[in-house]
């Protein structure tokens, strides 16, 4: 791909197909929250949350990534205020609504439980997401879920244990045969 | 003490000085060449060149710190974790908007050639004689066959990979192999030249990317990190080409950190002397001079230099006695795009990262065509394979989810965006702003620059235009949408100190001489009488290189 204009997806985060998260990283208003502060226990919910989303499979999942890592680091550094406002408050209210429909905590709660939860949640976020208008705010879950995707298939892991990843190509083919169940490329 | 005379000072180090100080170089001369900016070694200081996502703190996103540095910059995709050091800091060197205009600058050793696009197209007589066809702003005073030769020449040193495509309004190059365009762009091309019978065409696109080893650089890798610096000398730019063959002619001093403030010029003889270079970092003065001068600071600073010179004659600067100094400046408008899926192709793939993409010359108002304005524009686009990331319709968390996003999508993405070509008018402009200064205490640039009604009518068929091919092309849930084509996003900064006929009317002759000032060459963008559609570095390439043989051969003769 890589028209010369196609700098947004490359540029924002190195990444093939569709760009996650990219209003978070492009708005730009004042800096961030200060004070704002992830607990080691918050680092260790989200990777829970990450690895919901991207469990170890054949391939590792997210928090071998180290998600939870990545998260604050964006977080902190990239997100505007409100956004980092709505995705610490997020934190919270995912935890409240972990203990109202499990009456457990999301920590406390088995890998089946937790999916369970997610796919609910997701399903909200992304339903919120179609109907908001422009200028809402986005949905914090669809947040921790795009910094999940883009933590995890940019990240050393992801991309090479997941994907395929080939520092040097050396060449360029523009048709070559694809069968089901071939990885997809790692970075465009 | 270091020499303090040349044959010939090349203010700037770009795309264009860079040449300049080769050919001066290569033809014997004493040759010194004056950058703004740091050193960028060739290789060396390419520090994030092999650098993938996960070694950059932000993934090469941006953060709120660089948002709030860079107010200029972060309108649009240079602003990024991975190369910032090479985009120059909007805050050392800001400039006024009357208008806005987004002006991304390089500021070092090779300028913007480290970092541009590399699409390399040649200019024809459409373009060369749009000016007096249309009775706009000033005839060209060159036409093609004079330019032919010498696209011939930087082509072959440069090393432009293309395909020998037979189209009139974009003739064929001297091109290393063409790169691949991918299944569904083939099947597009085939498409559309059924559809429209061959009177529009989709091409590879024409890049300065090596396809094989040229001039003894390795060639492009496939790695699409080109602007990061090329370790394998993969595309052209100073550092990788102009600068390695000037230097082994033993005849080039490279001076980086070197504000060039003016030229001085001497009103007697009608002759520049020299140049006066602030250094940026000791802000000390120092004076050099030189039987001829090539000015290749970038369009917009090479008039600045120009209009804080020779003040003393000429109140609005060196090259001001026409008016033309400053105005007519020109831009590609971008950002008009249209975007869909190509479905059956799930059995393909590709293989490699290309840095280049197709492109769709200009078909509007050639021939019989006639629109409601005048000129025309290009599409540069590219149809690749949903990568990961796509959406997965059967899940969205959990392990299927992430074994599906693993794979690429069925789906292929097919989408291109226009180039237009702006009409010169003498309301854009520059002048120099009084009011604000630069960290080294230097007089900035205003400017005020607009779209006009003949831009704003193209527009509108950029958009229904690409909808419609894509559409006809099979391609299915078109979207077009309108873009920001606000002057300076394209990055491609023409005018202010066109060239002429008549010095009543132009800054140049055609010869890149300043009228007033014969022994002063200025061959980058700001000499461009008209902006036509295609990127416009090729052509800088070819005027510069023909500049500099005119200008060795008057001064042999006595004549500088």
């Amino acid at each position: 791909m890589m028209t010369r204009r196609e700098a947004l997806s490359r540029v924002a985060l190195i990444m093939g197909g569709t760009v996650l998260g990219a209003e978070a990283f492009l708005s730009g208003c004042t800096t961030g929250v200060t004070g704002l502060q992830f607990s080691k226990d918050d680092i260790a919910f989200l990777n829970e949350v990450a690895e919901t989303i991207l469990p170890a499979t054949n391939t590792p999942g997210a928090k071998e990534a180290k998600v939870g890592q990545f998260m604050q680091v964006m977080v902190t550094d990239c997100y505007d205020e409100k956004n980092q406002g709505i995705f610490m408050q997020g934190i919270k209210s995912l935890q409240e609504h972990a203990k109202t429909k499990m009456n457990k905590s999301f920590m406390e709660a088995s890998a089946p439980e937790r999916h369970d939860l997610l796919v609910a949640l997701d399903a909200e976020a992304a339903n919120y997401q179609k109907n908001k208008k422009k200028e809402d705010p986005k949905h914090y879950f669809t947040m921790m879920k795009e910094l999940t995707l883009t933590g995890f298939f940019t990240s050393e892991v992801g991309a090479t244990k997941a994907l395929r990843y080939v520092a040097v190509p050396g060449r360029y083919e523009g048709s070559i045969p694809y069968k089901k169940g071939d990885k997809a490329w790692a970075t465009t | 003490m270091a020499e303090q005379h040349y044959d010939a000072i090349v203010v700037g180090s770009g795309i264009s000085g860079g040449w300049a100080a080769k050919e001066l170089t290569e033809k014997g001369l004493k040759v010194l060449m004056l950058e703004r900016g740091r050193n960028i070694e060739h290789i060396k200081d390419y520090v994030n060149a092999t650098k993938e996502a996960w070694e950059h703190p932000h993934r090469g996103g941006r953060t709120q710190q660089m948002i709030q540095d860079y107010p200029v910059l972060k309108r649009d995709y240079p602003l990024n974790e991975t190369n910032l050091d090479y985009w120059c800091s909007d805050k050392d060197s800001p400039y006024t908007e009357t208008k806005r205009f987004d002006w991304f600058r390089g500021y070092h050793v090779g300028g913007r050639s480290l970092m541009w696009g590399r699409q390399s197209y040649r200019w024809s007589d459409l373009d060369f004689e749009a000016n007096a066809k249309d009775g706009i702003a000033i005839d060209w005073p060159v036409r093609y066959n004079e330019i032919a030769p010498w696209y011939d020449y930087v082509e072959k040193f440069a090393g432009i990979s293309g395909n020998r495509d037979g189209i009139a309004v974009l003739p064929d190059g001297q091109f290393l192999p063409p790169m691949d365009l991918t299944c569904v762009e083939k099947d597009v091309a085939a498409r559309l030249k059924e559809v429209y019978k061959g009177t529009r065409h989709l091409i590879i696109g024409r890049t300065a990317n090596i396809t094989v080893p040229h001039e003894g650089r390795p060639g492009c890798q496939f790695r699409n990190k080109c602007w990061l610096g090329c370790p394998f000398g993969g595309y052209f730019s100073t550092q990788s080409s102009t600068l390695p063959a000037a230097m082994a002619t033993g005849n080039l001093t490279l001076r980086p950190w070197s504000i060039v403030t003016e030229i001085k010029y001497d009103k007697d003889k009608k002759r520049a002397t020299g140049v006066v270079v602030l250094d940026a970092e000791t802000n000390k003065t120092i004076e050099y001079k030189a039987k001829i001068i090539f000015l290749n600071a970038s369009t917009l600073n090479s008039t600045w230099v120009l209009m804080n010179s020779a003040t003393d004659v000429w109140e609005g600067g060196l090259g001001s006695s026409s008016d033309a100094l400053g105005k007519y400046l020109m831009d590609h408008h971008l950002g008009n795009r249209a975007a869909g899926i190509m479905e059956g192709y799930e059995d393909k793939y590709t293989f490699g990262r290309r840095a280049n993409g197709f492109y769709i010359p200009r078909y509007r108002n050639v021939g019989d065509d006639k629109r409601d304005y005048l000129r025309g524009y290009g599409y540069q686009g590219g149809g690749h394979r949903a990568g990961w990331g796509h959406e997965v319709a059967e899940a969205s968390i959990g392990g299927a989810y992430k074994d599906a996003l693993s794979e690429p999508g069925d789906h292929w993405n097919v989408n291109m965006m226009g180039f237009g070509e702006m009409l010169p008018d003498a309301t854009n402009k520059v002048t120099l702003d009084k009011t604000k200064k630069d960290k080294w205490g230097l007089n900035v640039l205003n400017i005020d620059c607009e779209l006009k009604e003949n831009e704003i009518k193209m527009r509108k068929d950029i958009l229904i235009d690409a909808q419609e091919m894509l559409e006809k092309a099979g391609v299915k849930n078109v979207k077009a949408s309108e873009g920001d084509g606000t002057p300076g996003r394209g990055i491609h900064e023409m005018g202010t100190a066109r060239m002429g006929h008549d010095p009543k009317t132009s800054v140049l002759n055609k010869n890149n001489q300043i009228w007033d000032a014969p022994n002063v060459f200025v061959t980058d963008g700001s000499f461009m009488t008209s902006a036509a559609c295609v990127n416009p570095s090729l052509t800088y390439m070819a005027f510069t290189a023909r500049a500099a043989e005119f200008a060795v051969n008057e001064l042999k003769k006595g004549n500088l």
